[in-house]
């Protein structure tokens, strides 16, 4: 049961995968749609790391993943290098969690 | 792959990107790490996350189909719930250009490496070369680091106990923010705006109760505010 359920996983999502290639590889997209399409990317992103850093199943996360994200975000934005943001957001959220911060 | 190595094109990636990539696989071991600690926690033997990072190789997914088991549900349920988180990975299929996961047999493979960290990167270069390229030296790289990761997670789970005491949950989103931050600070005020609305519906459906995966999705109709 747990191997069906892995083999599933892991069928379905390489057929999302291989989908969106065979699908993309029939229809030439005009440059603007392409645009779009990039855009849509971008979005999906922003969306994965809204729900991974402020929501925890259906409640919100707390307040240390946050901040370590947040901690990220300002660091990106002064073009820090990549090193230093991932660390500095694991740092950060460590170290609240070691103040008793949740 | 035989092309790429054929034609150095992996010599078209500057310094800058090759090193971002081995940073960011890096950050892919870490998070891994996490994941693999998690999974053993939750009372899973070592090749449950293993055969997972290898087969799945999409992060969220994994993490919750192992967090859905480790609490007592359905391995099926869980896979459906995986499989829904990962249904972005059909848009990411469509913005990658044609020939940048290969062409042939070797599609096969570059398919499996469509994911999260491969497909920001590649977008990111303007060549379509140097997109191949980049795409490529990535895929392998978390192809990799993802596995390792998560087996040394495993590994080290028996010892440590308290894994989230590491702050390593803040890896996985700080590392897709660093990766998306030059794109969306050079792309425009409409891209910024669609990227906050879509980060505005998935928090909101997240909030609402909505099944794992389905926020995400739902994001995407935050792309009207860019056109």
């Amino acid at each position: 049961m747990l191997i069906a359920g892995i083999l599933i996983l892991a069928a379905g999502t390489y057929g999302f995968r291989a989908a969106g290639r065979l699908l993309q590889a029939r229809v030439t997209f005009p440059p603007r749609v392409r645009k779009l399409l990039e855009t849509a990317a971008m979005v999906l992103l922003a969306a994965l790391v809204a729900v991974t850093a402020l929501t925890q199943g259906h409640d919100a996360a707390g307040f240390a993943r946050p901040a370590g994200v947040a901690v990220a975000g300002l660091l990106a934005w002064r073009k820090a290098p990549f090193l230093v943001i991932v660390l500095a957001a694991a740092g950060t959220t460590a170290a609240l969690r070691l103040c008793g911060v949740t | 792959m035989g092309s790429i190595w054929r034609t150095p094109a992996w010599r078209s990636i500057d310094r800058r990107a090759g090193r971002d990539i081995g940073l960011a696989c890096l950050a892919v071991f870490v998070f891994g790490v996490s994941y693999g600690a998690i999974a053993v926690a939750g009372g899973l033997p070592l090749w449950v996350p293993a055969m997972l990072s290898v087969l799945v190789m999409a992060g969220s997914s994994e993490l919750l189909f192992v967090g859905i088991v480790a609490a007592g549900g359905n391995p099926l349920a869980a896979a459906l719930a995986g499989v829904l988180v990962n249904s972005r990975h059909l848009p990411y299929g469509l913005a990658l250009p044609a020939g940048v996961a290969g062409r042939g047999w070797r599609a096969i493979l570059g398919t499996h490496l469509m994911n999260d960290e491969t497909v920001v990167f590649a977008l990111a270069q303007d060549r379509a070369e140097t997109r191949r390229a980049v795409f490529w030296t990535c895929g392998c790289g978390v192809l990799i680091a993802w596995p390792a990761g998560a087996v040394s997670g495993a590994l080290l789970g028996g010892i440590v106990r308290n894994t989230s005491a590491l702050g390593l949950d803040a890896v996985f989103p700080a590392m897709i923010l660093a990766l998306i931050f030059p794109a969306l600070r050079d792309g425009g005020r409409r891209l910024r705006a669609a990227a906050i609305a879509g980060a505005g519906i998935a928090l909101a459906g997240t909030a609402c109760g909505l099944p794992a995966g389905l926020p995400v999705l739902l994001a995407l109709a935050a792309v009207v505010v860019a056109c």
